[in-house]
């Protein structure tokens, strides 16, 4: 009992946990979205992108939170709009972003001489170093992203099966499209204190896809990546305070581990089952 | 010109010299056609004629490079009327995560809005159009785990369900059993008894000569318009598939290669009935 208890003594871990429980299930949540759209390299893209308004907000030392907040928004507003008529592919608009948003972001950093920026806390996440108001954004943020998901489950239902019946029902389905994008966007903002630039399309990704491989309702699919997100987080998070490893990394490392068993294993779709 | 007659109710569907185009170039022509209320039209073409397109100018789907479309004489977009599309089964993701019943509770959206819970007249509704395609035991599995031929009948419930004014139907009678095909014909009836307007693409002459009282025949552009008979004369066939027609004692026999994996096959057409 006690190995699950002595962490909990201390503050920052306490608001690491509950950080990264909330960006578990958040990002699982939304994540359903980008697996059954095929969007997983878009959430990575989306990730890098940020980083030059991180470096910009150190530079004009505002919050690097809002700074990361505007980069992304800015980012998925242009993703969107690329990709509006078709004129070039989706993947080739992100390659072509992503790439120019994280060069922009690396000449920045580089150019701060006494760089106290710690590029790693960017790049795979310092959980322990929650503050309050770090853990009051993510909540907020996350709270937001969860409320609208559900509220408006039936167009992103639509839009995403069958963007010809929202056509003739004429729902907005552009602005359905732009609107999972800035989701999206915060989602990755949220997950920057937790597992980083480097590993949130992995949090997008796999538990959604392990949720995925277990049932085949949309609605079960999501409460059920968002236990898996949020389990994970916790599993991890332990397993880093014991182990001495990276949190982010130990986080993705279980939900990777939850994955492969639903591989092998899932009931009737599993690797087991076809032999 | 304006779109109502005086005299006459307004067209059901009227296409005032629509264009229709991708990147460049035209898919479609300067297409005028006028389908009045309950009637039921098979839109027959080679592959690339623009059925698919033209179908996807009527949902609103593809942008019109000119002319305009009515429907019961309000412009598109502003319209009353509700327009129902069963898709080509290609073009449905077949993977994605929903039942049967939650595919054809879709046809209720245009009521319920984008958060309205459905109430007992959509759950019977449903039903309903559940039974009638005969795939109530099918409800609650997943669209993924059907036969083409069971897939294509959740999406004609999904149509029932909507109550349509107009319909359209995007190659229906492609790679599904005999059963599924003339499940398909029997709902065509049953939606003329309802005066429901329909539009079907096949490339099927047969089918589209004996089954339908009307007939528009397309290649990029208007070929003929009218009854079997008279759409589908020599000149206009040769002119719609080209070299892809042969005549052979008065028996026009079209190759192409329509259909999915590339399968040769030959339709015949009796030129005279």
């Amino acid at each position: 009992m006690n190995i699950l208890l002595d962490p909990l003594a201390y503050v920052f871990i306490q608001r690491g946990l509950a950080a990264s429980v909330i960006v578990g299930i958040i990002c699982a949540v939304i994540g359903s979205y980008v697996v059954l759209r095929g969007m997983a390299f878009l959430g990575d893209a989306l990730a890098h992108a940020i980083l030059p308004g991180v470096a910009i907000a150190y530079l004009m030392g505002t919050n690097l939170t809002v700074g990361a907040l505007v980069a992304a928004v800015i980012v998925a507003l242009l993703i969107g709009l690329f990709t509006r008529q078709g004129t070039i592919r989706e993947d080739t608009a992100i390659g072509i972003l992503f790439a120019a948003a994280l060069s922009l972001g690396v000449a920045l950093i580089s150019s701060i001489r006494t760089s106290a920026v710690d590029l790693t806390h960017i790049l795979f996440g310092n959980i322990l170093g929650v503050s309050s108001t770090d853990l009051w954004m993510v909540a907020i943020l996350g709270l937001v992203v969860l409320a609208v998901i559900i509220g408006l489950y039936r167009p992103f239902l639509v839009v995403s099966f069958d963007p010809t019946l929202a056509a003739t029902l004429r729902w907005p389905g552009e602005f359905f499209r732009i609107l999972l994008l800035v989701l999206l966007a915060l989602t990755v903002v949220i997950s920057l204190q937790t597992v980083g630039i480097g590993l949130v399309a992995a949090m997008l990704v796999t538990p959604a896809a392990t949720a995925y491989l277990l049932t085949r309702r949309l609605a079960h699919m999501m409460a059920l990546a968002a236990g898996l997100g949020a389990l994970s987080s916790i599993i991890g998070l332990y397993i880093s305070y014991y182990a001495s490893i990276a949190s982010g990394a130990a986080i993705v490392l279980v939900a990777t581990g939850f994955f492969l068993l639903a591989f092998l294993f899932a009931p009737g779709r599993g690797l087991v089952w076809k032999r | 010109m304006t779109p109502i007659e005086s005299t006459q109710p307004p067209a059901r569907l009227e296409l005032d010299k629509i264009s229709v185009g991708y990147n460049g170039a035209l898919a479609l022509r300067e297409l005028s056609v006028q389908i009045p209320h309950g009637g039921q039209v098979a839109v027959v073409g080679p592959n690339g004629a623009g059925k698919s397109t033209l179908f996807k100018a009527l949902v609103g789907l593809l942008p019109l490079r000119s002319g305009r479309i009515f429907i019961h004489g309000e412009p598109l977009g502003h319209h009353k009327d509700c327009v129902a599309y069963v898709p080509q089964r290609e073009e449905v993701d077949w993977r994605f995560p929903v039942s049967v019943a939650e595919v054809v509770m879709m046809g209720r959206f245009a009521r319920l809005g984008w958060t309205r819970r459905p109430d007992k007249s959509d759950h019977a509704a449903v039903l309903q159009a559940l039974e009638q395609m005969n795939i109530a035991s099918l409800a609650r599995r997943p669209i993924g785990d059907l036969s083409g031929g069971q897939q294509q009948r959740v999406f004609l419930a999904r149509a029932l369900a909507q109550e349509p004014h107009i319909l359209l139907m995007d190659e229906p009678f492609t790679g599904v059993d005999a059963a599924t095909q003339e499940a398909t014909l029997a709902l065509l009836d049953h939606l003329k008894k309802d005066g429901v307007t329909v539009m079907v693409s096949t490339h099927d002459l047969n089918m589209a000569a004996k089954r339908f009282e009307t007939v528009l025949l397309l290649n990029r552009e208007l070929v003929s318009y009218g009854s079997p008979e008279a759409a589908f004369s020599p000149e206009s066939i040769q002119r719609a598939f080209g070299g892809q027609v042969l005549f052979l004692n008065g028996v026009a026999a079209i190759v192409d290669d329509c259909c999915p994996g590339g399968e040769e096959h030959i339709h015949h057409h009796h030129e005279t009935p």
